[in-house]
């Protein structure tokens, strides 16, 4: 908090840090040095041992082995509270935000106050809007966690830790789950606190975010140091080999192919949200045998409306969606289901998955009521223990056992099992919603193989996403959606990044 | 029926109503805070017997109301200290730690009430009825709130206070956040173990003064089953009352003048079988709780202990 006289952090180092978790070790003997003034990229793969590493920093977790040391002097952090008095402040990979309090009663949850009997949440409020100018963070302090953005409540953890007096950034993640747009912003914020003489560590996937913010990275696989360099050294191979330790090469299709038949067609859909505005404004899809269509767009016009819309979940005030020969507009979640449309949800471990459910159970969640998994109710144990098994192989889905609790799991490998049900299930059409956020290079890789083997299958796939690369590799036919509107369709070959960019603004050229 | 009849009937149903909604406030605003800060505490009914059992003997042995009073906070607390350990040290499952606080307190106060007491008994002086002056004077509005005894006065006194306490102080910011993200707590240096401590241990003094009331301020005796399901009730009200000390307060005062109302009812004559009537209060709960059941107000972390290295 102001007022303690805290000293600076010039530099922080852990030596040695070890940390083991019953069946795995997070954490093997690392050492890495953060000076001020620098940002300091730490990679690896889902389940490499970032997070962990960073938790002990903040004293959430309590190392087996190694030691902290802050301007070179040994430090004890043995809670959350003792790194914020040191000056160390986190933006967690899932957000420490209560929903259900405001931003400034969420900044004052840490703060001390004068008078144990009086909250004074407008001298929080008055502070926290001089220090989001002072940054450029803007922030709200009245309104409540539960009504902002992703990107929002992000800002609102960085200006809590600046708050709380952090001259020392660890942020992780903290790109995952931002628009492309909004990664930009943060990026080149940070390179304004960089100036300030802050040390900052930034975990991420994305390796062209990594080249283009920090100074020095170190690359983490199975809790142990792989690789370290300064960044102008290196490039986005180099490190995406040593985080996978192979080499990594992101499937391409071949578009070529005569289009095949239409399996469905979306026709002049409109969709209203709760508060009677139209999301979706009169669509028209046609997604055919074999083919890929891609919807890019900046999310939040419209496209988990359109996700929902297809499966069920949303239904259209007007227009129709044919499948084989009928409209499933008006049917049911589990009719069009059963129809054959599978789903790969965009909030993978909610509404992908059951989180408290384990591993084998969300393997089986759509179809353990049919034959092979059970007979006449009755759950075929032996069935569903093999069936689990292979399919957790085959899939490459890294868990302790099948019976783990699924939240417990890392993004990529909750994304798999989605994968590998919803394939398996073979259905004729599939919504596949941002299928790779959050999941690191490898799994990447995967899941465009996994999706391009059952488009060669001929799977009718609708792939939505922001990540212009990904659509640019994966589709046959990219449709541009802006505020609930398709604004065009376009052939691979006709798209480019810099045209589907402008799409995406909304800008629909002349020559049409 | 003429109309002073028909004031002096309801003045006299509110009379009873308010009265009689002291020891659900006293045990309901008490589980407010443990439920606000995460625990499910449904060992009220326990803690109130072994608070009821406790001020009686005291009263009834010594002669000494304060006695009593003070020595159901005690115990109240101890049972509070207890529920703690076992929910959030020993992370058990809060429902069934809660049942085992019931029992216990059951069973330690039959026992103890047959060992100490043994039959019926009763005190002459409990809690007295203290009229505010000026105040009590005022026709009809005067019997209804200003003529009962002072914990009827603190039970009401206490609503605002823990309004205050939740939503104007520090603490009260603390315990909302530790019931609703632990871990967000946590991460700001919060001891969210500390907190539900506290809450719990508040939750089951007050608990113990509402079995308190019970048994020296409204019936003067002890019997076992003196609390008749009023913990229960209690746990209901907090449900009620989604989780806000007037909420809790609307929640007592509906019950107890349907209490009371059915009481009137059964000695009034009106030829109408009274086992109906006398569960018309249960009924009105359950009615008012299954469609009050809307919005979230529920603390999120409610029974789910809190375990820093715990992945979840
Ligand atoms: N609290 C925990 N309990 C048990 N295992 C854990 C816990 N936290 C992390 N792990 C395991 O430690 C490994 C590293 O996880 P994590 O640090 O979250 O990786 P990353 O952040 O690099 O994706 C994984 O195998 C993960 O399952
Ligand atoms: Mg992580």
């Amino acid at each position: 908090m102001w007022g303690i006289d805290m000293q600076k952090i010039k530099s922080m180092e852990m030596k040695g840090i070890t940390k083991r978790f019953p069946g795995v070790i997070a954490n093997k003997d690392i050492d890495l040095k953060v000076n001020s003034g620098e940002v300091f990229a730490l990679l690896g793969e889902n389940g490499a041992g970032k997070t962990t590493l960073m938790n002990i920093l903040y004293g959430l977790y309590s190392p087996d082995e190694g030691n902290i040391y802050i301007n070179d002097k040994k430090v004890i952090i043995d809670s959350p509270k003792k790194a914020l008095e040191l000056g160390i402040g986190m933006v967690h990979q899932h957000f420490m935000l209560v929903p259900s309090l405001t931003v400034s009663e969420n900044i004052a949850l840490g703060s001390d106050f004068e008078s144990k009997f009086r909250l004074d949440l407008k001298k929080i409020s008055k502070n926290i809007k001089k220090l989001s100018k002072d940054y450029s963070l803007e922030v709200e302090p009245e309104k409540k966690i539960s009504e902002l953005s992703v990107g929002e409540q992000q800002k609102v953890e960085i200006v809590k830790a600046l708050y709380h007096g952090a001259n020392f950034l660890v942020l992780d993640e903290p790109t995952a789950a931002l628009t492309p747009q909004e990664s930009s912003q943060l990026i080149s914020w940070l390179r304004t606190v960089i100036k300030e003489d802050m040390g900052v560590i930034f975990i991420s996937h994305k390796l062209n975010e990594v080249m283009s913010v920090s100074d020095r990275v170190q690359v983490l696989r199975n809790g142990k140091t792989y690789f370290s360099a300064k960044t102008k050294n290196t490039n986005i191979d180099e490190l995406a080999k040593n985080m996978a330790g192979r080499e990594i090469k992101l499937p391409k299709l071949e578009a070529e192919k005569t289009h095949g038949d239409i399996l469905m067609e979306l026709k002049h859909i409109w969709v209203k949200d709760r508060r009677g505005i139209d999301v979706l404004k009169d669509i028209n899809l046609k997604l055919r045998e074999g083919e890929i269509l891609g919807i890019a767009g900046v999310s939040g016009n419209g496209q988990k409306d359109l996700a929902e819309v297809i499966t069920g979940l949303k239904k259209a005030y007007k227009g129709e969606i044919i499948f084989g020969d009928q409209n499933i507009e008006k049917k049911s979640v589990q009719e069009i289901i059963d129809l054959g449309v599978g789903f790969i949800p965009e909030d993978r471990l909610h509404m992908g998955t059951i989180p408290r459910f384990t591993v084998k159970e969300n393997l089986i969640l759509k179809d353990y009521l049919k034959n092979p998994f059970s007979n006449n109710y009755i759950l075929d144990q032996n069935y569903i223990k093999n069936y689990c098994k292979t399919t957790v192989e085959e899939y490459d889905v890294r868990c302790p056992n099948i019976n783990t609790p699924t939240h417990a799991l890392s993004g990529g490998n909750i994304q798999k099992i989605i994968l590998s049900r919803e394939l398996k299930r073979e259905p004729d059409v599939l919504v596949a919603a941002y299928p790779i956020r959050g999941v690191d290079i490898a799994a990447v890789e995967y899941i465009h193989s996994k999706l391009l083997e059952a488009r060669e299958n001929g799977m009718a796939i609708l792939l939505i996403t922001e990540e212009l690369e990904e659509i640019m590799n994966l589709s046959d036919r990219i449709a541009v959606i802006y505020e609930g509107e398709i604004l065009r369709i376009l052939d691979n070959t006709a798209a480019s990044k810099s045209k589907l960019g402008t799409l995406m603004a909304g800008v629909v050229d002349e020559n049409k | 029926m003429d109309i002073i009849n028909l004031f002096e009937l309801i003045s006299r149903i509110l009379i009873i109503s308010i009265s009689v909604s002291a020891p659900y406030i006293f045990a309901g605003i008490g589980e407010m805070f443990s439920q606000k800060s995460g625990v499910l505490n449904l060992g009220v009914e326990g803690i109130m017997m072994v608070g009821a059992f406790s001020a009686f003997y005291f009263t009834w042995a010594y002669n000494n109301v304060l006695l009593g009073i003070a020595v159901s906070l005690i115990v109240g607390a101890v049972m509070g200290l207890l529920m703690g350990f076992v929910s959030i040290t020993l992370k058990a499952k809060q429902g069934i730690s809660g049942i085992g606080i019931y029992m216990l307190g059951w069973g330690t106060a039959g026992t103890l009430f047959r060992l100490f007491i043994g039959g019926v008994e009763s005190i002459d002086k409990g809690v007295e009825n203290i009229d505010l002056p000026v105040l009590g004077r005022i026709p009809y509005l005067g019997r209804i709130f200003f003529s009962h005894n002072i914990l009827v006065y603190a039970a009401f006194l206490l609503v605002p206070l823990s309004w205050y306490l939740l939503y104007k102080t520090p603490w009260g910011l603390k315990v909302r956040a530790v019931g609703s993200t632990p871990r967000a707590a946590d991460t700001m240096g919060i001891s969210v173990n500390k907190i539900r401590y506290q809450c719990v241990i508040i939750g089951s003094t007050l608990a113990g003064l509402a079995g308190a009331y019970l048994s020296i301020a409204q019936a003067n005796m002890f019997t076992s089953d003196l609390i008749a399901g009023r913990g229960f009730i209690a746990v209901a009200l907090v449900y009620f009352g989604r989780w806000k000390p007037f909420g809790v307060l609307k929640g007592a005062l509906l019950f107890s003048t349907a209490n009371a109302f059915q009481r009137w009812f059964q000695i009034s004559g009106i030829n109408f079988p009274y086992e109906v009537t006398v569960i018309l209060p249960y009924l009105l709960i359950i009615v008012v709780l299954a469609f009050s059941h809307k919005g979230f107000a529920e603390p999120t972390a409610l029974t789910v202990p809190y375990d820093r290295e715990f992945k979840g």
